[in-house]
């Protein structure tokens, strides 16, 4: 009986340690984010393997799922003579949803998979020992360049693939089915709030930009340092980050509403 | 390697141009940004019996051209009126007090709007003034219940 207590017990304290571990490292490294200004080039550098490598599939995803969106838009409206609005349904569910959230799971399998194995056999190898011993702190030196990067990319791959994706809709539903142009575009601008609607997608990039890249950063710097642990540790990162960004995405969106 | 690092500065330097520059596009090209919401504005309130489906930013339109936004709806607590606020912008600033104000749809099945009538008098609204002259907007299902009734009346 008293066993069974004793294992809630521990297994509640394990929680809280890992928890408060996982706090104070994210605290360390976003201190180590100012003397990180005085090193540009490790950003730059990140902000390459991160975002640059990502535009590819984030735009070519967005120009599709714009035009799927325009596609199943258009058949929908049409049956209520609405097809006029199919710019502000692109648009909206592109700029408040889609953009924010599909960029973060893309970025979680493209990017995040990439930091975590990345980080997580530099420890296989011991590169972070090494680093120790030569007293450069890995935080400073590798978790913080990779999170600030990611922090910065998320928000610009978001802005993207709205923006394409608004095109691919635009080339589907103007140039293939016949909607009016100057409807498509100005229906769009009368509907779509900047206040509302952009800074909200932005800010959802933003936090979804700070989970993603924390997650990966977090599951490569504590896996257990062998090839099954990395490999473990990157399966965990992809599958956090989509789990804790859908998740985190009802929550925003139902404070922003 | 010095030739490598300037490729890697360059592809980061476009990368980070098309991500802001698809974020100007999303502000100036999609929203409505600059339209009404920045520059002066006055304040101006109005009182109808009825708003039915008048939201904060809707438009308010004179002769159907966008001229400010409705920006918030309460409930008188005494007369029970809904308190209309809505804020035009300054460039329309010769606005006669005794202009009144409807609640219209925008097509059959459009959003609500707010639209002002000009009026005569030589005073113009200003920042707080309160319109006088409020036009409700149409329930239809008021409408439709009435004609129904007097269909029914004139059968018997």
């Amino acid at each position: 009986m008293f066993d069974w207590f004793a294992q809630i017990g521990k297994n509640a304290i394990e929680f809280y340690a890992r928890l408060g571990k996982e706090v104070l490292l994210f605290i360390q490294t976003l201190l180590a984010f100012v003397p990180l200004v005085l090193r540009p080039g490790l950003i730059v550098q990140q902000i390459y393997s991160v975002g640059v490598r990502s535009m590819l599939i984030i735009i070519v995803s967005g120009f599709f799922v714009g035009m799927v969106l325009g596609l199943q838009g258009y058949n929908t409206l049409v049956d209520f003579g609405a097809e006029e609005s199919l710019g502000v349904v692109v648009a909206l569910s592109l700029v408040r949803e889609l953009g924010p959230v599909v960029t973060a799971l893309l970025f979680a399998g493209r990017a995040g998979s990439a930091l975590t194995a990345e980080i997580g056999l530099m420890k296989a190898t011991e590169q972070l020992s090494g680093l120790e011993m030569m007293a450069v702190n890995p935080v400073d030196r590798i978790l913080a360049p990779r999170l600030l990067a990611g922090i910065i990319s998320m928000p610009l791959l978001a802005a993207m693939f709205s923006a394409v994706g608004i095109f691919g809709g635009y080339l589907v539903g103007v140039d293939l089915l016949g909607v009016d142009e100057g409807s498509y575009w100005s229906q769009m601008q009368a509907k779509v709030d900047f206040d509302q609607d952009i800074v909200n997608g932005v800010i959802k990039s933003f936090v979804f930009g700070v989970v993603a890249t924390w997650i990966a950063v977090y599951e490569g710097y504590t896996c257990i340092p062998t090839s099954e642990g990395v490999s473990r540790a990157t399966t965990r990162t992809v599958v956090y980050s989509a789990l804790v960004v859908l998740g985190l995405d009802f929550l925003l969106t139902a404070l922003m509403l | 390697m010095s030739s490598n690092s300037r490729v890697l500065e360059i592809s980061v330097g476009i990368f980070v141009a098309v991500g802001i520059a698809a974020l100007l596009v999303l502000a100036v090209n999609v929203s409505n940004v600059g339209g009404f919401s920045s520059g002066q504005q006055y304040t101006v309130t109005a009182n109808f019996d009825n708003i039915s489906g008048l939201k904060a930013r809707s438009q308010v339109a004179i002769a159907g051209v966008t001229v400010g936004r409705v920006v918030n709806i309460t409930v008188d607590p005494v007369t029970f009126e809904a308190v209309v606020e809505m804020t035009i912008d300054s460039q329309f600033d010769e606005v006669p007090v005794d202009s009144s104000v409807g609640i219209y749809t925008a097509g059959l099945l459009g959003e609500k709007y707010v639209g002002i009538e000009p009026g005569g008098a030589p005073d113009f609204l200003e920042e707080g003034s309160v319109i006088r002259l409020t036009q409700s907007s149409i329930v239809l299902e008021k409408l439709i219940s009435q004609f129904l009734f007097s269909q029914s009346d004139e059968d018997k």
